[in-house]
């Protein structure tokens, strides 16, 4: 735990019995109200909150649609469709779940560039890296569950294509698509475990949730210079500053959600998976929902054999491309943490999120379409993949020992002195 | 420490104004919590579908005098019996005071469409579907736990606590009825 | 105080956002955007033209087409055409369900109903059109128009959400009795310079005066509303209200709810300010 002390003092008989058996309001006040926070955090802090508000709204909104949905191939397209027609206020709830699911992505991504730029992975704070990497693949693994669910075109055929990918996998590739699918294509058995599944996977976030607050509470926050906090005059407590601002943040937040809701529930979706499930027609164009996009991208554009056959290679890259996130508080070799005094490093970095972006829309083209002259997204797209694994495993390394880094402020306070505060 | 001191509540320029602030902020969340837990309570309620189903209508011209028919409204089953004269007799003999739940039998039926008895097929007790024809009493009997009812489809033995339920309907013609 | 990193990244992460709508079919075909009274923030639809438009579907399109998520009670509920209790009751006897409880296994519609099949089987229809024509119910939402850049950014401020009646009303309207120079249209298909591949197998199945308008009064509408153009506008709508019968109360809901985040993330706004200028 932080190295503050306690200042709870239960006064009354009642709370005093409680926090003898099971002291909650002490850990309540400790981490939520007390917990001494830097004073500098700037917005891009705030999406822990955001991202905590939203799982709380898909769990919700989730456990809602799940009193009238059924999980059966014959039936499933047909049951959403009853919740948006004769539900109670279906139309919105389901909209706020469907939305959600982008919303809740959009906020990881700005939380991960944030780490990314601010070196929020860098130690002591590996281990809530990684929890944070672990939270990712979960909230994909249960993206994906989840849009297959309405058994739409897309539905199906992405739940196709992703499961076909562990067929890549050499020797137990087919007995394992055949377990996951639970049958020799894409069913009912399907449909059902993925049903089961998507409705355990977010307590499990919710639980890995915890393990990563409690793995910041250890080392304490980051903050946008990076440097730490040395006394107590660097940081507020988290209640009431950090709590208004967040609140604040997540009202804002549902500015943008709600807009989507009301106004244009379907518009990040795809019209294609308002055509039922037909496993005898694919689409003209199988994509990912836009979050998926990028990696999506990485996978195909491994097109080639080079040792491995492409599928295999593809998937590798694929899979590679967030497991490469593991390694990073050990790649960036940087003794300076936040991005705010690496000169050098800002621009790799921003052209780094430039490139995710473009993988972004490379992953909605088909590869055959002409980018430059005769040059291809297939061409072109090889080199984001380049770039993206070349700033891990080349850029950052050498960065952390070639760059001149700006001289760091000895702390908070000294660096937010001059009354031009950031947040 | 030099931020507790910052949160002294007394420098602030006008406090009064302040408060108003925080009051009508967290006013205005609660309002909001509120307008977000509604619906996700109300989905709860019967759905457009359910409700569409809440009133059923039938033609009473099927039913010949003497037999019933049994039809589904909101989900359970309910009698409809065309009475012969005898039995509108025979319920309209039975004081009061014999009965376990005392009423009319004129109460049961709709003034001029007396032959028509209309009720929800569950037996009082414990929700069983009582037979018909059978039992000491000419109506219905549970094979549950032996409640019997009569002619008017009133308890008259066993551990039923009342009457077979009456549901609200009425004639929409003369042999047309919309029950619920 | 924002820095222009900030901005920047704001502006990166919104364009990234706005990405899904280049996932659209590549349509070199454009499509004119037709002004729909349910179009925007403010858009709700036009009773009459629902009305109108249930008329086209139900003497054109039922025919063939089913729309089996639709209800009899839809059609006198609030945000769409408008029919009253009575009216609907009439036009659901006017035809049979099936319903294994009935005598002889079939029964009048009442209003709790969906609208049923269209009588023809499946094998009769596959082999008149070469496959089964398929449900209406979702099919304004099922299709949609390619928009170039800048055109999708601006779509997700405009709210754009009706491709699909555009796409559909240019489809009805995109029919060529003589296919251009070079172009084979196979037997039994027709050309259609929207749809993709441009054979389809739907005859044109609006033509002008097929549809008999009538006002309340029973008197007939006037000519320039007899045409194909107006049946195609009127029904594109139809099928739209039938894919979101709940539009109208949606976006007056969205209108409030956007009121109260502007106004409560105001007062956040000075709250959080009030908070902090005690640090420092």
């Amino acid at each position: 735990m932080s190295s503050h002390n306690s200042t709870y003092n239960p006064t009354n008989p009642v709370e005093k019995w409680l926090d003898d058996r099971l002291p909650l309001v002490r850990f309540g006040k400790e981490h939520l109200l007390d917990y001494p926070t830097p004073k500098n955090l700037n917005y891009w802090w705030t999406g822990g909150a955001i991202l905590t508000f939203m799982l709380g709204v898909q769990i919700v909104t989730g456990i809602v649609l799940a009193m009238h949905y059924t999980p059966q191939i014959g039936l499933a397209f047909d049951s959403v469709e009853h919740i948006r027609r004769d539900i109670n206020g279906g139309r919105i709830i389901q909209a706020t779940h469907a939305v959600g699911a982008s919303m809740f992505f959009a906020a990881v991504y700005l939380h991960i560039f944030r780490g990314l730029y601010f070196g929020s992975y860098k130690a002591p704070r590996e281990i809530l890296w990684i929890l944070g990497v672990i939270i990712f693949l979960l909230m994909m693994a249960t993206a994906f569950m989840g849009y297959v669910l309405p058994w739409g075109q897309m539905s199906f055929w992405a739940a196709a294509v992703i499961t076909n990918i562990f067929a890549a996998i050499p020797v137990v590739g087919d007995p394992i698509l055949q377990l996951l699918r639970g049958g020799f294509a894409v069913d009912n058995p399907t449909l059902n475990r993925f049903f089961s599944l998507h409705y355990l996977l977010p307590f499990i976030i919710a639980a890995v949730v915890g393990l990563h607050i409690w793995a910041l509470h250890v080392p304490g926050n980051n903050n946008p210079i990076g440097v730490e906090v040395k006394s107590e005059r660097d940081t507020v407590p988290f209640h009431p500053f950090y709590t208004m601002k967040d609140f604040f943040a997540i009202v804002v937040f549902c500015i943008p959600f709600a807009w989507f809701v009301f106004y244009a529930p379907d518009i990040l979706g795809h019209p294609d998976n308002y055509i039922q499930a037909n496993p005898l027609v694919t689409p003209p164009h199988i994509v990912p929902e836009w979050y998926f996009l990028p990696f999506y991208a990485i996978l195909r554009a491994i097109d080639f054999n080079f040792i491995l056959d492409s599928k295999l290679l593809g998937v590798i890259f694929f899979g590679g491309s967030i497991l490469i996130l593991f390694f990073l508080p050990w790649l960036d070799t940087s003794k300076v943490r936040s991005g705010t005094f690496r000169p050098a490093f800002k621009w790799f970095y921003w052209v780094f999120v430039a490139n995710f972006i473009l993988l972004t829309w490379y992953g909605a083209q088909t590869p055959d379409m002409k980018i430059i002259g005769s040059f291809t997204v297939a061409d072109t797209s090889k080199l984001s993949v380049l770039y993206y694994f070349g700033y891990f495993i080349v850029i950052l390394p050498l960065l952390g020992r070639f760059e001149k880094p700006r001289p760091l402020p000895n702390s908070i306070s000294e660096a937010v002195l001059p009354a031009s505060a950031t947040h | 420490m030099a931020t507790e001191s910052n949160l002294a509540h007394n420098d602030q320029p006008n406090p009064g104004r302040r408060d108003f602030l925080y009051v009508a902020t967290t006013a205005v969340g609660v309002v909001g919590v509120g307008a977000v837990a509604w619906p996700l309570i109300n989905q709860m309620n019967p759905d457009a579908s359910v409700l569409a189903m809440a009133s059923t209508e039938f033609d009473l011209g099927s039913v010949e005098e003497g037999s019933s028919v049994t039809i589904k409204w909101r989900g359970s089953p309910v009698f409809v019996r065309h009475r012969t004269a005898a039995e509108i007799e025979e319920a309209r003999a039975v004081p009061m005071g014999e009965l376990k739940d005392p009423e009319e039998d004129q109460a049961r039926v709709k003034e001029g469409h007396d032959q028509y008895l209309v009720m929800v097929a569950l037996c009082t007790h414990l929700g069983c579907v009582p037979v018909g024809d059978s039992g000491e009493f000419g109506g219905w009997f549970c094979p549950c736990h032996g409640s019997e009812y009569d002619t008017s489809g009133r308890i008259r033995k066993g551990p039923a606590p009342k009457n077979l339920v009456v549901p609200p309907y009425q004639f929409l013609s003369d042999t047309v009825i919309q029950i619920g | 105080m924002i820095k222009i990193t900030t901005i920047l990244a704001a502006g990166l992460m919104a364009l990234g956002l706005a990405v899904p709508a280049m996932a659209q079919e590549h349509e070199t075909i454009h499509i004119e955007r037709q002004p729909w009274s349910f179009g925007g923030i403010f858009g709700k639809y036009d009773e009459h033209q629902l009305q109108r438009g249930f008329q086209v579907f139900r003497e054109v399109c039922a025919s063939c087409h089913s729309a089996r998520l639709m209800a009899f009670r839809n059609l006198s509920e609030e945000g769409g055409p408008g029919f009253s209790e009575e009216q609907v009751k009439a036009l659901a006897a006017e035809y049979t369900v099936n319903d294994p409880e009935a005598e002889g296994g079939t029964r009048k519609a009442l209003p709790s109903d969906r609208w049923p099949g269209t009588g023809q089987s499946d094998a009769d229809l596959a082999a008149a059109f070469g496959m089964v024509p398929p449900d209406l119910s979702v099919m304004a939402k099922a299709r949609s128009i390619s928009s170039p850049f800048p055109q999708w950014v601006f779509n997700y401020f405009t709210t754009y959400s009706e491709g699909g009646p555009d796409y559909i009303h240019a489809l009805l309207m995109g029919y060529e009795e003589t296919p251009p120079e070079g172009v084979e249209v196979p037997e039994g298909k027709f050309y259609n310079h929207v749809f993709p591949g441009h054979a389809i197998g739907m005859p044109p199945p609006l033509a002008d005066g097929q549809v008999a308008y009538a006002g309340e009064d029973g008197a007939a509408a006037p000519a320039e509303m007899l045409t194909a153009e107006q049946y195609s506008t009127d029904v594109s709508a139809f099928l739209m209200w039938m894919a979101e019968p709940h539009l109208n109360a949606q976006k007056a809901a969205g209108f409030r709810v956007l009121a109260f985040l502007i106004v409560f993330a105001v007062l956040m706004w000075f709250v959080k300010q009030r908070l902090w200028r005690k640090v420092h």
